[in-house]
């Protein structure tokens, strides 16, 4: 059984390896991948899919 | 209450924010902009039940359809539509300030690259040449001499989308080595701290240090009336002090209408993010009063 405070495992997407997110990821949010460096999107939890984040784009900001 | 979270990326603002909401009971309806589709009278995002709408998007351009089209189903969104549309844009940014008496840098705008030569000529070296949509300091050049400036605008007219050939040309302001970010409210002040750096951007996206910065009463009026000039709301008002630090004289260069303030919540013993929340909670309530007062019109009409 898995608490709010159990890390979460998952699959680097690049290089395959298990990696561990904080246990308050959020769906959306931008994970700097432990192994590659590569920021990586959190795009499900249930089951826990990363996938490479988009580039930057211009527009982005505040 | 029932709140809509527009996203695209959940940076540590919205982790912030998302926090506190549900802290108190609220219950969040994270809606990701990428995944959903607005025709002109619904939409595929579930927004039926919400009390409230907040505009964390990212990306600009998605930032100002999306909120335009909510707000066209009668969801109450916060910004509104018409904040976004002035402050997602510095031309617009600048005329809303100077209309409203609120000082701000001298600012031209030139379609062409001869026309804006001559306003860069006229103001002078160095001045400033912004991308007019655009944030976190990038693509902004400090132009020290005609041969960079000649550079700058072929580079820009040459390579650029559209909208880099509306060249916006500002003052050089010569601030002392940091400016000022309030976040306010409404135009209430939530917290504010200085940016500075030995570069002239100072912004915390180009790694600025960061310290709070307590909001006197010239400053507090000047983010007071910045904030209604472009419709209010949750916003970021960033402010250069003229004169020298201690001379208690601003300009107001920007409004920011998704604003971010992990960086204020770090540098100032504020709770950024619960006062956020607060002023959610009563946005959302006026809206529902809103609500309750026009069903009582139609029930008198009917």
């Amino acid at each position: 059984m898995t608490t709010e405070t159990d890390p979460v495992l998952a699959e680097e997407p690049i290089t395959g390896e298990e990696i561990e997110l904080p246990a308050d990821v959020e769906v959306g949010e931008i994970i700097d991948s432990p192994v590659t460096g590569t920021e990586l999107e959190v795009i499900s939890l249930d089951p826990v899919v990363l996938e490479e984040a988009p580039e930057l784009e211009e527009d982005w900001g505040e | 209450m029932y709140i809509g979270v527009l996203y695209s990326r959940i940076r540590r603002d919205e982790k912030l924010l998302l926090a506190e909401l549900r802290e108190r009971g609220h219950e969040i309806e994270k809606i990701d902009v990428r995944r959903e589709r607005f025709s002109l009278d619904s939409t595929t995002a579930n927004v039926g039940d919400l009390d409230l709408v907040v505009d964390r998007c990212l990306s600009t351009s998605r930032s100002l359809y999306a909120t335009r089209f909510l707000a066209s189903y009668g969801v109450t969104v916060v910004n509104a539509p018409e904040t976004a549309e002035v402050c997602a844009d510095k031309a617009k940014n600048s005329l809303a300030l100077a209309e409203a008496g609120v000082p701000t840098p001298a600012t031209e705008v030139a379609f062409t690259k001869e026309a804006a030569m001559e306003a860069i000529e006229s103001f002078g070296y160095p001045c400033v040449l912004k991308p007019v949509v655009g944030s976190w300091g990038r693509l902004m050049a400090k132009i020290d001499s005609r041969n960079a400036a000649e550079a700058i605008l072929e580079h820009k007219e040459t390579l650029g989308h559209y909208e880099h050939k509306v060249f916006y040309v500002q003052e050089f302001v010569d601030k002392p080595g940091r400016d000022v970010r309030v976040v306010a409210v409404d135009g209430e002040p939530v917290a504010a701290m200085t940016r500075s750096s030995d570069h002239w951007l100072t912004n915390a996206a180009k790694g600025g240090e960061t310290e709070s910065f307590a909001v006197d009463d010239r400053a507090r009026d000047l983010v007071e009336r910045a904030s209604e000039a472009v419709g209010g709301g949750l916003l970021g008002v960033d402010l250069m002090e003229v004169g020298g630090a201690d001379s208690g004289e601003y300009t107001v260069h920007e409004v920011n209408h998704t604003v971010e303030f992990k960086a204020l919540n770090e540098a100032t013993d504020v709770d950024v993010p619960a006062r956020v929340a607060d002023w959610l909670e009563r946005r959302a309530a006026a809206a529902a009063s809103d609500d309750s007062a026009a069903d009582d019109v139609d029930e008198v009409t009917i």
